[in-house]
Order: structure tokens, then sequence, then C-alpha cells
């Protein structure tokens, strides 16, 4: 069982992303499940959403505190107070982070076989013109890099995924997926 | 057919399977997307049922009753502070011996206002006469709610059920569901035809005044039918196996073959206590997990010849009886001393208004049962 913990900002549509991973690793042929922390949402403020994909029956039903995968929608998240953002993560866990900068920006890269990858998830977002250019909606953008890192889901079962979880603005989104997985480093 | 859902979204969806004509609900935190889900089927024409919006969950319930009396499959939703509004008529659905199905997602009691989950909704009306069926996960909830009406519907037993599934770690959980085809569910649950119903044609009383001559016996009669309940829920859940390929019946046992510590539980900490089972064994610790999947009528036999051979029996209940101890760990108890078992027992309260139970916290209630006095209730993780 992998399990995926995803942090962002409300707004951002982490909970979407955690969403859409799941259900393109049941196209997939995979068992999952994927959840929101069960808080009181509020735009801007911190959120974590989860996946878990498995080849057999998933039985556990808490929170991830030991993720193999970490996903930062909001690079700021990164040190912020009251937000320990690498808690938990496995030995050799991978971290995509949507950000401008290389992995080798990031101090934990490489310690403890943690590896990052970053993809400008907010640009190719902009460019998709997914949500405002203030706030663009990088949910659908960043799975398509989580699925180039971890090979966790092929890139077709997000693009079905989305198409099937998002109700407008399908092919854009798609498009942006595309992108990151083309992109990520 | 196998797709992605919440679990909201599963008791709507097990509602539309099992063809119910008739949904009076009011929406409330965490339950509000199975209301949604059902009038949106409801008005796309996917559902052949009649949907009454209403002002309260008392009338929910007093409408579902008016439409069952009628003879016509109902189905309500609530929560918490909901059902606890229904309280008057969840007694005369029972007692009227209507086979109302009802989802409750099993949310805290208010005051410190919760939306989290928490047993202790559906605990404080345990003796309303409904059979209380307790999900695990996503699959069950769908599953128990066909398999309810089958029950409920039995001649033998009329009676309502109510199926239980945590707040959030079900209600807004996603997972794999399979659905089942309405043809295939027909030939398991046919129409409901009732033998008596109001009839214009064919005038009855109902609900009439009675003395101390009969109503003794309407209670002994609802006795029987609990008892009958028992046999038949065991029945249906493999007529359900064999048709479907998923078993269910009112307890579940798991590596309780050589266990020392048994792990009582039920809802979703069952799921995560099979995955503590499998992580403590790797640490040499015989621990087992019997789930209880059913609350009422209650398993008695199944759970004795479960816990028989145990050393400790360690009940999680998020739940909590004021002024005595977890609902479940009483009666649990009550169960082994009529059979003369004399097992050390541990009453754990945990998980209570949504505090996550994960696999560190059974770790650390199987640590606690194996150096504490038995026969006591503990707090898991209070503050202090």
């Amino acid at each position: 069982m992998i399990e995926i913990r995803l942090h962002g900002r409300g707004g951002q549509g982490a909970v979407k992303a955690a969403e859409i991973l799941a259900r393109a690793a049941f196209y997939d042929g995979k068992v999952v499940q994927s959840f929101p922390f069960f808080g009181v949402e509020r735009r801007g403020a911190p959120v974590q959403a989860f996946t878990r994909i498995s080849d057999d029956v998933i039985r556990i039903h808490s929170y991830i505190y030991e993720p193999d995968v970490l996903v930062v929608l909001d690079p700021t998240l990164i040190g912020a107070e009251g937000v320990n953002i690498l808690d938990g993560l496995q030995e050799n866990g991978k971290v995509v982070i949507n950000s401008s900068k290389k992995p080798e920006d990031f101090d934990f890269h490489g310690k403890n076989g943690i590896k990052v990858f970053t993809v400008d998830a907010t640009k190719i977002a902009i460019e998709h013109k997914l949500g405002s250019a203030s706030a663009p909606i990088v949910n659908t953008a960043i799975v398509g890099a989580i699925a180039k890192v971890t090979g966790l889901v092929t890139i077709g079962s997000v693009k079905k995924a989305i198409f099937d979880t998002i109700p407008r603005y399908q092919e854009k989104n798609a498009a942006a997926a595309e992108a990151t997985f083309n992109q990520v480093k | 057919m196998k797709t992605v859902m919440n679990g909201d979204f599963a008791a709507s969806y097990g509602a539309m399977t099992s063809d119910v004509k008739f949904v009076a609900a009011y929406p409330i935190t965490p339950q509000t997307l199975i209301v949604e889900k059902l009038s949106e089927l409801v008005a796309d024409g996917e559902l052949d049922a009649s949907f009454v919006k209403v002002e309260s969950e008392h009338s929910a319930m007093a409408a579902c009753i008016g439409a069952q009396a009628a003879g016509i499959r109902t189905f309500t939703a609530t929560s918490s502070q909901g059902l606890l509004l229904m309280c008057e008529v969840l007694h005369w659905a029972a007692r009227a011996r209507l086979p109302i199905v009802l989802a409750n997602v099993n949310r805290a009691v208010a005051p410190g206002w919760s939306i989290w989950a928490d047993a202790q909704d559906s605990i404080s009306q345990r003796d309303t006469g409904w059979m209380q069926v307790y999900a695990e996960n996503n699959q069950d909830v769908y599953d128990s709610i066909l398999m309810a009406y089958k029950i409920a519907e039995d001649n033998d037993v009329l009676l309502p059920m109510m199926v239980n599934l945590d707040a959030f770690f079900l209600s807004h959980t996603s997972e794999v569901v399979d659905l089942i085809d309405n043809d295939k569910a027909k030939e398991f649950l046919p129409a409901y035809d009732p033998e008596y119903k109001l009839d214009p044609k064919n005038p009855r009383a109902f609900g009439a005044l009675t003395s101390p001559e009969h109503y003794f016996e309407f209670t002994y009669k609802m006795f029987e039918a609990m008892e009958v309940a028992k046999k038949k829920i065991t029945q249906v859940g493999k007529e359900f196996g064999d048709i479907f390929g998923r078993y269910y019946d009112m307890t579940e046992s798991y590596k309780i073959d050589d266990a020392e510590t048994v792990l009582v539980t039920f809802g979703t900490i069952a799921g995560t206590a099979k995955e503590s089972v499998d992580r403590l064994r790797k640490e040499g610790k015989k621990v087992g997990n019997l789930k209880i999947r059913v609350f009422r009528p209650f398993p008695a036999e199944q759970i004795i010849d479960a816990l028989k051979n145990a050393k400790r029996v360690v009940v999680i209940d998020r739940d909590y009886s004021y002024g005595n101890e977890g609902a479940f760990y009483t009666e649990i108890k009550g169960a082994l001393y009529d059979a003369n078992l004399r097992i050390d027992t541990y009453g754990m309260i945990a998980g209570l208004g949504g505090r996550d139970v994960s696999t560190t916290v059974i770790k650390e209630i199987v640590e606690k049962a194996e150096t504490s006095e038995p026969n006591k209730t503990y707090f898991i993780g209070v503050k202090k």
C-alpha cells in the first residue's frame, strides 16, 4: 500500500487532486481511498488531503502519518509556522513540489534518501487559464507531475479521471496535467 | 459495476438499488450529500420515487411512517442532533412494526458543537426498537442497506433498521464500491408487499389506545421478532454472499483462534484494528479482532463463541454511557457473564468527537491492556 499526503491551501484544490489521483489509480486496476482532512475549510488556510493506493483491500480508516509520497501545492507552506510538511515522511520518500525552483534548492533533497521533484504548476495553471491569475487552481496540473515521478498512475488514467471528476474546462485541465507530466524535474 | 464514491453516496445508491419509493429527509452535516444525491437521482428520473422536503428530522420520520404504513418502501437519512430530534417517532416506527430503513452518519452530540465521528447519537437511540448495523467501509454501507430491507420486511421480523456509518471516515471518504444491477437486486429483494397496510378499501385501525391487557404482548412480540431477526441477519448475509460474493454476518472474527488479546470493535475502527492485528502479530503479539457489525439485536451467542478462549478482551467504544462505561463494553461483559466466562476485560473509550483512532492508537490500547488493571474503563489519549 502506498500512502500519499497532499498539502495545499484552501481553494487550490488539494482535495480534488487526491480524488483524481485515487480515481486514476482505480482506472489502472488498483484499490483506492481518498479523503480530505476533516476540518473547517477556509480559503488560504493550510489544508491536507490523503490518497491510499493498494493491490489489496484497504482496511485502514485513519489519517496518513507516515506517507511514502508528499505533494506540496503551495511552496510557502514549507517552513511555515505550525506546519511541518515533512512530518513522518518515509525514508527514500518522494516529495513533489509546485515550485519554479530546482530540487537541489530544497535542503531536504537527498537527506534520508528523500528525493525532491519540482514543477511550476502555478505557471502552467495560469497558462491554461485555470482559476484566476492571482489565485490559480493547480490541482489538476500537479497530478500529472505525481504520475510522472511516482509511476503510480498512467497519464491516460489521470486525464480520464479529470474528465470524470471536474465539471468544467476538462480539456484545459487535462492539458495542464499533461504539461506537468512532461516538465517535472 | 465498480466505481469510486464516498460513503454518503454509497448510502444514496444503496437506497436506489433497493428501489425505495418514498424519501423524506432533512439535511445535516455530514449526511447532507446523501439527501442531495437522492434528490438529484429522483429529479433526473433515475430513481422512481417521491422525494418530500420536510422542515425537520421529526417530520422526516413521521412522513416515512405514514408512507410505509400505506405499504410503500421508504428511506431516510440523518445524523447526530437530527437523529435525536427523531427519537419520539423512532419509537413509533418500531412499535408500529414498520420496516423503515434509515442511514445514520455517526456524529458527536453537542455541546461542544462537533460535526465529527462519534457513536453517541445512535447509541443513545439503542432502546427505540430499531435494529442497528455499524458499517466498516463504503461497500458495507451500500450492501447493508439492501440487506436491511430484506431483513426488516421479513414477515416474522417487521422491525426498522438503522445503518450507521462513521462521519467523514466513511461519509466523506472515497472508496471503491461495487454497485449491483437493478435486475439482480430485484431478484434478491422483491417489491415490498406488506400483509397489513393503510387502505381505504379495507379499513383497519393502527396505533390505537392499548390497554394493559394488550400492551405487554406487543412488547413480547418485538422480543420474539428480535430473536428471529438474529437468525435472519445471518441467513440474509449468507444469501447475499452466495449471489454477490460478499458475505456478511452479525459479527466478524479476524485471527482470533490463537489470540490471547482480542479487540472488540465496531465501525471504521474495526478495519483499522484488523490492520493493527497484522502489524502487532509481526511483533510477536497474539492479537485478534472481533467486529460487532450488528448491535441490535445483540449477537450474544456469536460473541461468546468468539471470545471463549481469549485471555484478554479489549473493547473499544467510540461512545460513553454517562455515569457507567462504554455501551459495547457493558454488553460484552453481560454476554461473557451469561456464559460463565470470567475473562479479564478492558473498556477503552477512544476516538470521541472525531479523534483519530490510528494503528498507533490501537497499539497503545493493546499495550495499555497488557499493563493495566482489568475490569476497568480507560479513556485513551486524554490531554491533561
